[in-house]
């Protein structure tokens, strides 16, 4: 199998004539551009950058929400899953909208918000019901996968395992096989993005927690 | 392998060839951290899914543990250290 070449370089000068010829090219020469640009992209410096910034100022709201309502923590959504949501707002923000899965994130807040009000209403089990729709297809493992048990026999594995990918991948439930392939080579990218801006800026408040406040900008 | 072909219910209507599924997999695998170390190209398809789905598990997870920490830090952290961490980043 011929190795794949990430070199973000020869991309640059490449990208230039393939754009032009976009419209006359099959779109598999045109996706494959845009897989080795987007694994570039999400490895630069710069666009950790932009996404802890971005990271930053959404949790500085939350934070600001936090303590205007109560001193005790809020019980709806419980602080960790509104710092997860809020980061993967901003990692949906920082694609740009390119991808399936950014937009799923940031036209679900929307759908949630609704969501959770028909369902305060409506059941008893009220909070369980809201982590349920949050949490989406992550976590609900009742009656999916004995769907998909009924189907194994007639799907072929890698078909199956596809499916189960585009589960965990935002926006991809009912998208044909590629879709989901390229969705979720992007993704994991973005996530593994995430992972270390989330990790860097936790070290930082930490670090700084303890050293107390002799921190201080190392420019003025 | 060709039962895929007739079996595929793509609604865009056009064709994918294995081949095609077969790049997008291998491109897959390029991303895998433990699949590109210790494997070469022989892995099969399902296998490189398998892990892809099982990475992808895990990092949700990771980034779950670190928003449930963020918010604990933040939680005991006052706004002087988040104005001193904007100021940081935004240079």
């Amino acid at each position: 199998m011929a190795s794949m070449i990430r070199n973000p370089v020869t991309n640059a000068n490449s990208d230039r004539s393939s754009q032009k010829k976009k419209k006359k090219k099959p779109s598999a020469a045109m996706s494959k551009e845009n897989q080795q640009q987007s694994h570039a992209k999400w490895k630069s410096e710069a666009q950790q950058q932009i996404y802890s910034s971005k990271l930053i100022q959404a949790l500085s709201q939350l934070s600001l929400n936090n303590n205007n309502t109560s001193s005790s923590p809020p019980s709806a959504p419980r602080p960790g899953r509104a710092v997860r949501e809020a980061a993967d707002r901003a990692l949906a923000v920082a694609a740009k909208g390119r991808t399936r899965w950014s937009r799923a994130i940031l036209t679900s807040r929307v759908k949630l918000k609704f969501r959770k009000q028909k369902r305060n209403r409506g059941s008893a089990a009220a909070k369980v019901g809201a982590s349920v729709t949050v949490t989406g297809s992550n976590r609900s493992r009742k009656s999916r996968f004995s769907v998909s048990k009924l189907r194994a026999k007639s799907l072929p594995t890698v078909q199956r395992k596809v499916k189960v990918l585009g589960r965990l991948v935002p926006g991809c439930r009912k998208q044909p096989l590629p879709v989901i392939l390229e969705e979720a080579t992007d993704y994991i990218a973005a996530l593994e993005m995430q992972v270390r801006a989330m990790s860097a800026l936790a070290d930082l408040l930490s670090g700084s927690g303890t050293v107390a406040s002799s921190s201080s900008p190392p420019t003025s | 392998m060709s039962s895929r072909r007739s079996r595929s219910r793509q609604s865009g209507g056009s064709r994918i060839t294995d081949d095609q599924i077969y790049d997008l997999v291998s491109k897959l695998q390029q991303l895998l951290p433990q699949v590109r170390n210790s494997h070469s190209d022989k892995v099969s398809a399902a296998k490189v899914l398998q892990e892809t789905c099982n990475y992808v598990r895990s990092l949700h997870r990771e980034v779950d543990d670190l928003s449930e920490r963020l918010s604990e830090l933040l939680a005991t952290a006052d706004s002087a250290q988040a104005a001193i961490i904007r100021s940081l980043l935004m240079q």
